[in-house]
């Protein structure tokens, strides 16, 4: 013990070894009455490390070769050792990446957690969803089935949409005239080096930045205003380790069982998580009937298929896609409430935040659907009210009647 | 808020109804009936592996479906190739594009794209169509391009269409009957369709037992993890 001691001095002369886990864990003051949706954060950090570490095994055996690629994932399937609980964790992982970190997203919505000091928080975690939508985009390439062949070329083709650059800019990308070998080699080299490195920053970034200005919580006021006269400690913030570590253990236990539920009983998900016929390989010469995008971009996609075209150019649906992704930038600035949660906002925010959910999620069936005219028009409506959401959000915020904070946090 | 429901309720409605295009045949398979899946082996390597490969598997996999090293080589190799060779066929692509317009898929994972429901109903449903090439048509795979390679089992059936006004029913008859009854027929297109099934992910049957203890891990770890929370929290208010 005495010599651990030692070592440890030994360690904190040369590293701050000790004072990160102090500032970090031990010592860093949460608030206590974290509920159900504050699991989320650390639940993606541990996807993070799932897909990581899968993705390491996955790569020793697939080959980015337009010609292997398809069967070198079965191969995987069959003849490497475990190989297919490898990829079923990644494919689950995948899918469940998306799944926690639109709860994370959607906790930082209702209770407030972007407001001001977060707003750095808040961007470095839009970044990271960008990120991981990239990252995502081209690992679907990867497996070469048809839906991933037919899904690059569509959503690299938007980028034609651009005036002047767009077509140079879209070979640039694809590297070819059309998705080939040469695309998959760099979608292969992106996904597994260049974007999980940015993606691993921006996290350290993320959780540095938070850190640094303290958790937000469900009631949305501050702990750091009240504390302990003597300690300096927050009168409502407890260490995050042991307490949340412990805590976290058992979200992280029951995630496991959602997520072994689905790996092991369902891996394809009815065809949500794996396509089905993304099982045939990728054919340039024979278009799929119906290419849907991954359920996780289907409201993102719904809008972009019921946006108009001007003058035959899809470019309003690829704005209008790009803006529905990038105003969650600006909800910081948006926010004019004169309190952070749900719990102390007035009853026109609830209704827009319930309308914004209720149209989020329409829209993300609409665009797993074959498009039809009925469709269409019910996605522009559910489009109209996302948007209407954010862009009279200075607006409702601040007529709203709200209720007054609590000096301290309630249960 | 009421509009909103409507709406709703309209969405979800009209996409129960978008979604009826060809009726399948639930197709009666079992992963667990092991001599079914050796039966539908033997009707893959005899009738489907002369034209479609199915690169992605070994012929020793077999012996995940009961069958040893040596029984898998005196029944089921016939191109002479070894017991860890992958299933390919001797039909040079050329030649398959000449015959059938384009090579016949590769049926690794068929069952994986199709579904199984399609693939019993496929293989039941060619009928004689004289404006074909092949003389042969298919009522869920209009126009294909395969030839209906067990009429000699299933017999010739031929596609009797009636109308009544605005409503079309088609109905498969059988013209001349084959050597196997209908129900022998069905019963065989099922061992089939059972055997691709296996062959679309052959892990499939052990992916589901070591779920069953993943789970139960997880559950005896989920009573550990909260009552270490609780503990760890008593003191909190």
């Amino acid at each position: 013990m005495n010599s651990l001691t030692r070592l440890l001095g030994w360690v904190d002369e040369r590293f701050p070894l000790t004072s990160t886990w102090k500032e970090h864990l031990s010592e860093y003051y949460a608030p206590k009455n974290f509920n159900f949706w504050y699991f989320f954060g650390s639940l993606a950090l541990l996807v993070l490390v799932i897909q990581i570490v899968s993705g390491i095994f996955l790569v020793m055996n697939y080959k980015p070769d337009a010609g292997l690629a398809f069967y070198s994932v079965e191969y995987i399937m069959r003849d490497v050792e475990w190989g297919w609980l490898i990829r079923y964790i990644h494919s689950t992982g995948a899918s469940m990446f998306f799944v926690v970190v639109y709860l994370h997203m959607f906790r930082g919505l209702i209770y407030g957690s972007y407001r001001k000091p977060r707003e750095l928080v808040w961007i470095f975690g839009m970044l990271i969803y960008l990120a991981l939508m990239a990252e995502s985009f081209m690992g679907y390439l990867l497996p070469w089935g048809q839906l991933s062949y037919w899904g690059a070329q569509v959503i690299v083709n938007l980028f034609s949409a651009i005036p002047l650059v767009g077509p140079d800019l879209s070979l640039w990308i694809r590297g070819d005239y059309v998705i080939s070998d040469a695309t998959l080699n760099r979608f292969f080299a992106f996904h597994v080096i260049a974007v999980p490195l940015v993606l691993i920053g921006l996290v350290v970034a993320h959780i540095i930045a938070l850190h640094e200005v303290g958790s937000n919580n469900p009631d949305g006021i501050e702990i750091k205003k009240r504390k302990d006269p003597k300690t300096g400690i927050p009168l409502d913030g407890i260490p995050f380790h042991p307490y949340y570590t412990v805590k976290d253990i058992v979200g992280v236990v029951v995630f496991l069982m959602v997520f072994s539920a689905i790996l092991f009983f369902a891996p394809d998900m009815g065809g949500y998580f794996l396509e089905d016929s993304n099982f045939v390989p990728a054919d340039t010469m024979k278009t799929p009937e119906h290419i849907g995008a991954l359920w996780y971009f289907n409201p993102f996609y719904a809008i972009l298929r019921a946006t108009p075209p001007l003058f035959g150019s899809p470019l309003p649906g690829v704005i209008a896609m790009g803006v529905a992704v990038m105003i969650f930038f600006f909800l910081p600035w948006l926010d004019r409430g004169p309190v952070r949660s749900i719990r102390y906002r007035g009853p026109i925010y609830k209704v827009a935040v319930g309308l914004f959910v209720i149209s989020f999620i329409s829209l993300g069936i609409l665009g797993a659907q074959v498009p039809n005219p009925l469709y269409t028009v019910l996605a522009q409506i559910f489009a109209v009210i996302y948007f209407a959401f954010f862009f009279l959000m200075p607006w409702y915020t601040k007529i709203d009647k709200c209720k007054p904070e609590p000096e301290r946090v309630t249960g | 808020m009421k509009k909103l429901l409507f709406l709703i309720c309209l969405l979800t409605s009209t996409m129960a109804f978008a979604s009826s295009a060809v009726h399948l045949d639930k197709a009666p398979t079992n992963l667990g009936d092991k001599q079914s899946l050796q039966r539908g082996a033997k009707y893959f390597v005899n009738y489907c592996l002369s034209c479609h490969g199915a690169q992605a598997m070994r012929y020793n996999r077999l012996q995940d479906i009961g069958l040893t090293e040596q029984q898998i080589k005196d029944n089921l190799i016939f191109t002479g190739v070894k017991v860890g060779d992958i299933m390919t066929n001797s039909m040079s692509k050329k030649d398959a594009k000449a015959w059938f317009g384009a090579p016949p898929p590769d049926l690794s994972v068929i069952a994986r794209f199709r579904g199984v429901d399609w693939l019993y109903t496929y293989l039941r449903g060619f009928y004689r169509d004289d404006a074909r090439p092949t003389g042969w048509n298919n009522t869920v795979f209009q126009k294909v391009g395969m030839p209906h390679v067990l009429y000699e089992l299933q017999g010739e059936q031929v596609l009797h269409v009636e109308r009544h006004g605005e409503h079309e029913t088609q109905k498969l008859v059988l013209a001349k009957p084959g050597k196997m009854t209908p129900v022998e027929y069905n019963s065989m297109v099922a061992d089939l369709v059972n055997y691709l099934d296996f062959m679309g992910e052959p892990a499939k049957t052990t992916r589901h037992k070591l779920g069953f203890a993943v789970l139960l891990f997880l559950g005896i770890f989920f009573v550990v993890a909260y009552y270490l929370k609780k503990e760890y929290w008593k003191d909190i208010h």
